[in-house]
């Protein structure tokens, strides 16, 4: 049960967070992502980021800052098996399945839908 | 119209609105929070019914990706979004959200241009930058471990 409450908890400070940098700094959506990946990537470089997914759970890694922890995950654990080629395919081995997913259901739900006409 | 004074700065008061960003942030708390407890129970739920603990992982994700591009298809992601803000974003349905909404706006524009390049105009950069980010990290954790 407590790690529904921390998810919850974590997960919504994250949006919160990004919430005060949209109407303080006038960041776009695109930007706050961006940040957020890196941020992520960065936090789990220096081991902050993995204490934080093993209290809150999907709480840590579904916003985007998770993205970065698989990038940077999928990494460390490349370099640990193969060596230096390892920098250059674990990060996408790690997000394989959300970026293709990302792909074919919405390419798919694109074909499917049309858009509103704008207001 | 008749007012006095007082009743003016009362009818300010009432139509004035309220600080935004308190609003706003406890709203992204709000939502961004519900989404994660969500996945979480996503995650229980895959794995009581006997999923592989490596595989929830991917298939958490996978499973909120799918839910985003389709309730984007049918228009309520960005309803819900409008109320929501940060909080709809920052989740990987945000980033789902940002390829499936201008992919559909701009499919007009063919199926290569419109379709195939809209939907990397807010994930194109997040990939970039991730793994330019990745690659730099997964460089200095090798060379640490050389020396």
């Amino acid at each position: 049960m407590m790690k529904f409450l921390w998810s919850f908890l974590i997960g919504g400070l994250l949006c919160a967070a990004a919430q005060v940098l949209i109407d303080k700094t006038k960041l776009t959506p695109a930007r706050i992502l961006v940040l957020y990946v890196t941020l992520g990537v960065l936090l789990t470089a220096v081991g902050v980021y993995k204490p934080l997914v093993e209290l809150a759970g999907c709480g840590a890694t579904t916003p985007l800052t998770g993205f970065g922890y698989s990038l940077a995950e999928g990494v460390k654990n490349a370099v640990d098996e193969k060596g230096i080629i390892g920098a250059f395919t674990g990060g996408l081995t790690g997000t394989a399945g959300g970026i293709t997913a990302a792909v074919v259901f919405g390419y798919i739900i694109t074909l499917i839908f049309n858009g509103r006409p704008r207001d | 119209m008749d007012i006095n004074e007082k009743e003016y700065k009362e009818y300010c008061k009432k139509h004035a609105k309220h600080s935004p960003l308190i609003k706003d942030t406890l709203m992204a708390f709000l939502f961004g929070g519900l989404i994660c407890m969500a996945a979480e129970g996503l995650f229980e739920f895959y794995l009581y019914i006997g999923i592989a603990k490596e595989i929830v992982k991917t298939l958490v994700p996978i499973t909120l990706i799918f839910l985003s591009a389709l309730t984007t298809g049918i228009g309520i992601y960005d309803d819900l979004a409008k109320i929501a803000g940060a909080g709809t974003l920052v989740p990987i349905t945000g980033f789902a959200n940002a390829v499936v909404s201008p992919a559909i706006d701009d499919k007009s524009e063919g199926m290569i241009m419109g379709v195939g390049a809209k939907m990397f105009t807010i994930a194109g950069p997040v990939i970039v930058y991730g793994v330019l980010s990745s690659v730099i990290y997964g460089l200095i954790y090798w060379f640490v471990g050389v020396i």
